[in-house]
């Protein structure tokens, strides 16, 4: 049906935008904001996704790339929202879906969040930003520090005089970065404190089997920076052990020639909150489990019960207080219910996702956490193949588990002295032990 | 008609609605849709009404609500009258808001979208160059055909605009001026040519996303442009780099020799696969035939890259370590698609760190893994572990993950591999479990050694409550067994009491097949199985039905005492059954093995139908073969063409021209002899229908020769070196053949030489003279004389004054021509060209539109380093003074030491150098480069290396083993060791297939350093910590030639591995000062295994005499240098 508009024109070929048109869809499955780059798409081209939604159960689960007779339509699922854009001739899927999640951020940035409400709220900000953000479906502006100046994010106190004043949110100067060498940063920056802090924050990837082995260890570890400096600074970050980092990628400030002449990250920063680098701890270095999981889960084979019996415990956690310490675990379908008792923090079973949370907060080398106790279980189901893995929270303060640390933090270019800070913080990331 | 036509765009229900409804638009359907407007047909009214008042807040009211109905999808089209006319309001937000909705609708209200176009056009004239470039973006999306020429005309303009955003803008314009009208391709192709020598890194993604929209075929207009392109890459905005890596893939693969190519020649022997005729089909039969002779003589021939196909490589390397996913999979497919396959694996660890990224990423970079897995496995299986799975990721990513994990499993680590998919077996996601099974059974057919253990493994599952796994075991253990069945008797038995539980059609039928076809293996239980078949019969799938038949047609064939009323009481119930294919399975079979009358001469062969032997299953990846889709690309990721996809080319046989590249190049580089005798070549294809013999040779091959003659390196940083020999090479055939050549042809000559040395800035020009080198030596001169005084302007100072680099390649330039040939110009006017140029040269670092392109006369290590240096200064915002080029400094050609003599050798001679390359498998090592050449009449296989012997601490990376050198031929490899910072030999036994030499590779105390950038302070800094013992101080006479900045620089960084400290750097803004009378040189560099700071003083005082101090916390590596560096200086 669409292609009736092409028709009118003597010769064409597909459309050569990479980005037509952009839907956003919401959970039950409800358009509702549509975006075009060019002509007009029918939202009847969704149905393909719908189809595909309704295939695939879990939305995790929709393929991201589905072919049409005339369009491709790529899409993204973030925060319960999907980014469904269309495509009509080749393009590299991930330039898209890495686009997709530029907008989902910028939104994000602007908006504080990232959901239908916010979107429907703002929507002539994020018609704003949609407009900048791709010309004619290439993108256009995709720092969000570029398109602050154009489009400036909402206040509540801006939006009181906006009502009243019929004031803007369109900047109404040229934005500095998209022009100069160093599109991420505009001139005339001005603060009165100037400070820099970085968060250096890992993750510990790791699967650990039944028996305790470590299978599999990683570290995966970024820097985010908040630096607020007047001028042009120009930072070099450096660290006592750069060698332990074995892959990294950076922002686009970071001067790569130095990196790997000299191993420092040199740079002239954004203004505000931005990811410095990111990097990983390979798996050949030995990564410190910092806590060990006791467990027990049995599902018996004759009445309708099994048990449970968890118990956590301090590893290698190199001194430091391990805390928000949290367990969770996917039962299996036939676990009707749990009657369990907890000797710390407090114990939540969903019935319908079947998904067992044990918050148990601090974790107390003197009186480990404990929990135990029975599930009942639907009668006349076979007991379950699979014990469910445990999947492991933590949060450690003022450590990098990989031993990390930076060493200082130089800055040229300006004459004023900076206040700088960096912190610490080890998580778990995608933590599973195997039952 | 137009207005139709979107109607129906917008969904059958509402275009009715719409269609239905011109004059009170929205239906109410629609306006509960937006419940702040209830009655919708009185808001439009008041819409129009609040944009007619003069009230600014009340319009920007308005439009707001308006662009909240078009996100919806609703109609607006309505309003446009009223909307159009505040075009051109003041406010900025109004007006954007404004383009918003005409970008919209202007091509449903044609007429009156026209009423804007005036404003757009006085915008296009604006001061503001943000203006001028939002009135573009505007005007070209308003897909108005009758405004075509107007678009034309402004894209033209902005395309020779100031601003480089305008420039960019007008590179957008094009494609949508193309989509509108495809007739006006000719002039926007003409326009892009134009915009591709833009040197704004904000023009260059832009252009080449309109050069790949309008005329992706048109690859000649990127020769000139290929090495900008490369060289800008790294500070091109993100999503430009996706679309110029691949063009840039595109690209090479027409224009480069494959790398692979001596590889993929062992491998396949023959190695014909690919055609000889390539795609020019319009070459005469001469050339064709030149062309064939080339390639069998580059398959001969070693091969060697050429020096841009390694720049490509080079320069998207540091891309790999980009935050955009997309870039990073743009890289890694051009590394898979374009690099020699030891250099792949760099990719791999890019890749799997996006496996930490969002699930779409993981699940395209998944797939794209998998391809990468079939080719190259070995580049992923250290990274096996990453591929393992959580139970938490999604089933899509899963299934994925088993993939690759399957495509990395071989005889070393499939036991890692198996364990790991046995608890994969146990998960709760059925569908991941049927994977697990299948992704087992492809292990097993793959892996030999491990099919029993599977199998035994799969017999297990068999007995899993869940009856998906059995049958999917099932399944694939039919497939298993066939491959060797007579071993396992007791499976098939094993299976055959499955029959009684297990009720999935599919592993029914897969049991029953397996009893059929081996039931000699099982004589006494198959007729058995028959029977209880026979029995539930009528209550069986069709699938297993048609099983049950072929079973009892085989038994009957085989067994018939035992079986023959079965199978008649199975046919006859057959012969009943609801389904037609079964009757007809039935009557077939009846006919066939029942021997009757009428029975025709088939029955005979009855036995021989039913029971041939079958070849057993391949079971093989689904991603195999994919690779034929440029990698990262949608078609790629749906395995099928998608529209406007360009197909990745096949390697050229031969490699076209690479002359072809030189324009640009020969504006900004004094390599005059190789720039004159290509032009000439060049010329001379036009002048004549055919090659002489002299000249038919094509540039790979020279360069192949010339390479293997100068005893150089294949590896990237010796591009250039490979190109200055090769030059002199070049210099030598040409003037061989001038003695032959007319006088025309010198002045030709003449005048080539000329031309680079035009400014760089006007690009016609080259075209031009092109065009009237015909002309009399008086043009060139005026020329000449024009460019001259060029450089004094933007230079600012006199050529002659200027301590300029250039001096020691002129010297060299020098040696070369008295050496090769009687030129007919005193060289002393070529030493003054080349002096010039040079300084043409720096004074580009002068212009806005820096282009850090590392000039290729710059030897290896410094190619590197000027490139680090030019972007490190230029992201310091420090004046550009600083990049004045004393800082980059050519160390002198890398020396070459004998490792094995051709006489102990016994034919085979090897040489090694330090390529001063930093060597990518392990940091602290050393990279050596080994020349090994056959000088004996056999071949000789297998080279490497065994038995090495290290003092403790050190560290030896082997290269990988030359499985082939034929007799005559020379070929290198790069090793890599770590001297743990001391000079102490490394000793170790190189083997052929027959033969063992002992060797040792000692380095000199310079190569045990790499360069770092300090600036002078940093530098001062540092050695203020550094006193005391670690200082060492020398006097000394400098040697006569030695007295000049440029020679002591030369000899030092000859010397050791250093980078040359710029000096004056702390005085920032200062225009570049006359040097001081006696110059202080300082070099920076660390050694290469404990990273300690190895700082060199030069100082110079009248008369040549000169102070030597060397800071080192390493006191016997500084002990060492200050001897190593005083002999180069006083020599």
């Amino acid at each position: 049906m669409e292609q009736q508009l092409d028709g009118q024109k003597p010769v064409q070929k597909a459309s050569p935008e990479m980005i037509h048109s952009l839907f956003l869809i919401n959970h039950s499955g409800d358009i509702f904001l549509e975006k075009h780059w060019k002509s007009v798409i029918s939202r009847s081209v969704c149905d393909y996704f719908f189809e595909a939604k309704e295939k695939a159960e879990d939305p995790e689960n929709v393929p991201p790339v589905l072919q049409t007779p005339h369009h491709y339509l790529i899409s993204i699922y973030r925060g319960k929202l999907f980014f469904l854009s269309v495509v009509q001739t080749e393009v590299p899927p991930l330039f898209v879906i890495e686009f997709l999640h530029r907008v989902a951020d910028t939104f994000q940035e602007y908006f504080g969040e990232c959901s239908e409400s916010v979107i429907k709220d703002n929507v002539v900000i994020v018609y704003e930003l949609l407009e900048e953000m791709l010309d004619n479906g290439f993108p256009l502006a995709t720092e969000s520090n570029v398109l602050k100046e154009m489009i400036r994010p909402p206040t509540i106190l801006r939006s009181v005089v906006n009502t009243l004043t019929g004031g803007s949110n369109v900047g109404d100067t040229l934005p500095t970065g998209q022009l100069s060498i160093i599109p991420w940063r505009r001139a005339g920056v001005k603060y009165t404190n100037n400070e820099a802090y970085f968060d250096v924050i890992e993750e510990i990837d790791a699967i650990v089997d039944k028996s305790g082995t470590t299978v599999f260890a990683e570290i995966q570890g970024v820097i985010e920076a908040c630096v607020r400096l007047s001028g042009m600074p120009d930072l070099t970050l450096s660290f006592m052990n750069p060698r332990l980092l074995d892959d990294m990628s950076f922002h686009p400030c970071v001067r790569f020639k130095r990196w790997e002449a000299e191993r420092v990250l040199s740079f002239i920063p954004p203004d505000g909150n931005f990811r410095l680098m990111s990097y990983h701890v390979s798996s050949q270095n030995l990564v410190a489990i910092p806590v060990y999981v006791k467990q027990n889960i049995s599902f018996l084979e004759t009445g309708s019960c099994g048990r449970l019996e968890i118990t956590i415990g301090p590893k290698q956690t190199m001194g430091k207080m391990v805390e928000a310490l949290m367990a969770t675990i996917h039962m299996p379908k036939s676990v009707l219910s749990v009657s369990l008792t907890a000797s710390q923090g407090s114990y939540t079973y969903d019935i319908t996702t079947k998904i067992l949370i044990w918050d148990i907060g601090r974790l107390n080398p003197q009186k480990l956490p404990n929990l135990r106790g029975s599930l009942s279980m639907q009668t006349g189901v076979p007991k379950p193949e699979e014990n469910p893995s445990i999947n492991i929270d933590l949060k450690i303060q003022q450590l990098a588990i990989s031993g990390l640390k930076v060493s200082r933090l130089d800055m040229y270019g300006e004459k004023y002295k900076p206040f700088k800070g960096v912190k610490y913080l080890t998580k778990a990331g995608k933590f599973q032990v195997r039952t | 008609m137009s207005t139709a036509a979107l109607y129906n765009d917008q969904g059958a229900a509402e275009a009715a609605v719409e269609a239905g409804q011109e004059t009170t638009p929205t239906s109410s359907s629609s306006g509960a849709a937006f419940g702040l407007f209830s009655t919708d047909f009185k808001k439009n009214e008041d819409l129009k009404e609040m944009l007619e008042s003069n009230k600014e807040s009340l319009k920007l009211e308005a439009m707001k609500r308006i662009v909240q109905l078009i996100s919806k999808g609703k109609n607006a089209s309505e309003l446009f009258p009223a909307i159009v006319k505040n075009v051109a309001s003041k406010n900025i937000e109004l007006k954007k808001l404004v383009y918003v909705y005409l970008v919209r609708y202007a091509e449903e209200q044609q007429d009156l979208a026209l009423l804007s176009i005036s404003t757009f056009q006085r915008a296009l004239k604006d001061p503001n160059q943000f203006i001028r470039a939002s009135a573009l973006r505007v005007l070209s999306s308003i897909r108005v055909p009758i405004i075509v020429p107007i678009m034309m005309l402004a894209i033209k303009e902005a395309a020779a605009d100031l601003s480089p955003y305008v420039r960019k803008t007008s590179a957008h314009a094009i494609q949508k001026l193309h989509s509108l009208d495809p007739d006006q391709k000719e002039q926007l192709i003409e326009v892009i040519e134009k915009l591709l020598k833009d040197k704004s890194t904000l023009v260059a993604g832009s252009v080449v996303m309109a050069f790949e929209e309008v005329c992706p075929d048109r690859i000649d207009l990127i020769h000139k442009n290929y090495r900008k392109l490369c060289n800008l890459l790294v500070d091109v905005e993100e999503w430009g780099q996706v679309v110029i890596i691949n063009m840039l893939t595109r690209y090479a693969r027409t224009q480069f020799l494959n790398p692979n190519i001596n590889e993929s020649l062992l491998e396949e022997g023959s190695g014909g696969e690919k055609m000889f005729y390539g795609s020019d089909e319009d070459e005469d039969e001469d050339e064709k035939e030149k062309k064939a002779e080339a390639a069998a003589i580059a398959k001969r021939k070693p091969y060697v890259m050429d020096p841009d196909h390694r720049l490509l490589l080079r320069n998207t390397k540091p891309l790999l370590q980009s935050r955009n996913a997309a870039v990073v999979m743009a890289v890694a497919q051009l590394y898979f698609h374009l690099a020699p396959k030891a250099e792949v694996g760099v990719i791999a660890k890019a890749l799997v760190r996006l496996l930490r990224s969002h699930s779409e990423v993981q699940f395209v970079v998944l797939q794209n893994v998998a391809t990468m897995t079939i080719k190259r496995r070995g580049m992923f299986e250290p990274y096996l572990k990453s591929f393992y799975i959580r139970s938490t990721d999604p089933t899509q990513i899963k299934v994925l993950k088993l993939e690759v994990l399957t495509n990395l499993a071989n005889e070393t680590n499939i036991s890692t591999i198996l364990r790991e998919f046995q608890t994969y077996i146990k998960s709760m996601d059925k569908d991941f479990v049927a994977a697990t099974i299948q992704a087992i059974g492809r292990c097993a057919t793959n892996i030999g050694e491990v099919r029993d253990t599977c199998l035994n493994g799969l017999v297990q599952l068999l007995s899993n409550r869940d009856e998906l796994v059995v049958a999917e075991s099932v399944v694939v253990i039919k497939k298993l067994l066939q491959m060797q069945p007579e071993k396992h008797s007791d499976i098939i038995k094993h299976m055959a009491k499955l029959t009684d539980n297990i009720q999935v059609p599919m592993a029914r039928a897969s049991i029953l097949w397996l009893i059929g076809e081996y039931c000699e293996h099982v004589p006494r239980i198959a007729p058995d199985v028959l029977r209880k078949m026979a029995k539930s019969f009528t209550n069986e799938e069709d699938i297993v039905k048609l099983q049950i038949i072929n079973l009892a047609a085989k038994l009957y064939l085989t067994n018939s005492k035992q079986t023959k009323l079965l199978t008649q009481y199975v046919l006859n119930l057959a012969k009943y059954d609801q389904n037609y294919d079964i009757r007809d399975r039935a009557r077939f079979v009846r006919q066939l093995i029942v021997p009757t009358e009428k029975s025709g001469a088939l029955s005979k062969y009855a036995k021989k139908l039913f029971l041939a032997l079958k070849p057993a299953p391949v079971l093989e990846s689904p991603f195999k073969d994919r690779d034929h889709f440029q990698l990262g690309s949608l078609s790629h990721l749906l395995n099928a063409k998608a529209g406007g996809y360009q197909e990745l080319p096949e390697w050229p046989e031969a490699a076209p021209d690479p002359s072809v590249r030189n324009v640009e190049v020969k504006e900004s580089v004094p390599e005059w002899t190789k720039c004159s005798s290509r032009e000439k070549r060049k010329e001379k294809k036009v002048e004549k229908p055919f090659y002489s013999d002299s000249e038919g040779e094509s540039g790979p091959t020279e360069s192949a020769d010339s390479e293997s003659d100068s005893a150089s390196t294949t590896d990237s940083a010796s591009a250039s070196v490979s190109e200055e020999s090769e030059s002199g090479l070049e210099s030598e055939s040409e003037e061989e053949s001038e003695t032959e050549e007319e006088e025309e042809d010198k002045k030709e000559k003449k005048n080539q030489k000329k031309e680079p040395k035009k400014p760089v800035q006007e690009s016609e020009s080259e075209q031009s003279s092109e065009e009237e080198d015909r002309k009399p030596e008086k043009r060139s001169k005026k020329l000449k004389s024009d460019s001259e005084s060029d450089s004094v302007e933007d230079e600012g100072s006199e050529s002659e004054s200027s301590p300029s680099e250039s001096e020691d390649f002129e010297s060299e330039a020098v040696v070369t021509k008295k050496k090769k040939a009687a030129e007919s110009k005193p060289p002393s006017k070529s030493v003054r060209k080349e002096e010039k140029k040079e300084k043409k040269e720096m004074s580009l670092l002068d212009l806005d539109d820096f282009e850090p392109t590392p000039s290729p006369q710059v030897t290896p290590v410094n190619t590197l380093l000027s490139n680090s240096l030019a972007t490190d200064l230029e992201g310091l915002s420090l004046s550009d003074s600083i990049l004045s080029p004393a800082t980059i400094i050519p160390s002198g050609a890398l020396k070459n030491y004998e490792l094995l003599h051709r006489i102990t050798g016994e034919g085979l001679s090897v040489e090694y150098c330090f390529s001063r390359q930093p060597f990518s498998p392990d940091a602290n090592m050393v990279a050596v480069q080994l020349q090994f050449t056959n000088n004996s009449t056999s071949d000789t296989k297998n080279l490497h290396m065994e038995d090495v012997r290290l003092q403790s601490g050190m560290r030896v990376k082997e290269f990988p083993e030359i499985e082939l050198l034929p007799a005559g031929e020379m070929t290198s490899a790069v090793m890599g060791i770590d001297f743990c910072d001391s000079t102490q030999a490394a000793n170790f036994q190189l083997c052929s297939h027959t033969k063992k030499f002992f060797v040792s590779i000692q380095p000199p105390v310079g190569e045990l350093m790499r360069p770092v950038f300090l600036t002078e302070n940093e530098f001062k800094k540092e050695q203020g910590q550094l006193m005391g013992m670690n200082e060492i101080t020398e006097k000394l006479t400098l040697d006569v030639k030695c007295r000049n900045e440029h020679a002591i620089v030369q000899r030092v960084t000859t010397a050791a591995n250093l980078s040359r400290v710029p000096c004056g750097s702390d005085k920032e803004c200062s225009p570049p000062v006359p040097p001081p009378d006696y110059p202080v040189h300082r070099f920076a560099g660390r050694t290469v295994t404990s990273s300690s700071l190895v700082l060199v003083t030069v100082a110079t005082r009248e008369e040549g005499a000169a102070q030597l101090m060397v800071n080192c916390e390493k006191m016997v590596i500084g002990t060492m240098l200050v001897k190593d560096i005083l002999l180069a200086l006083t020599q």
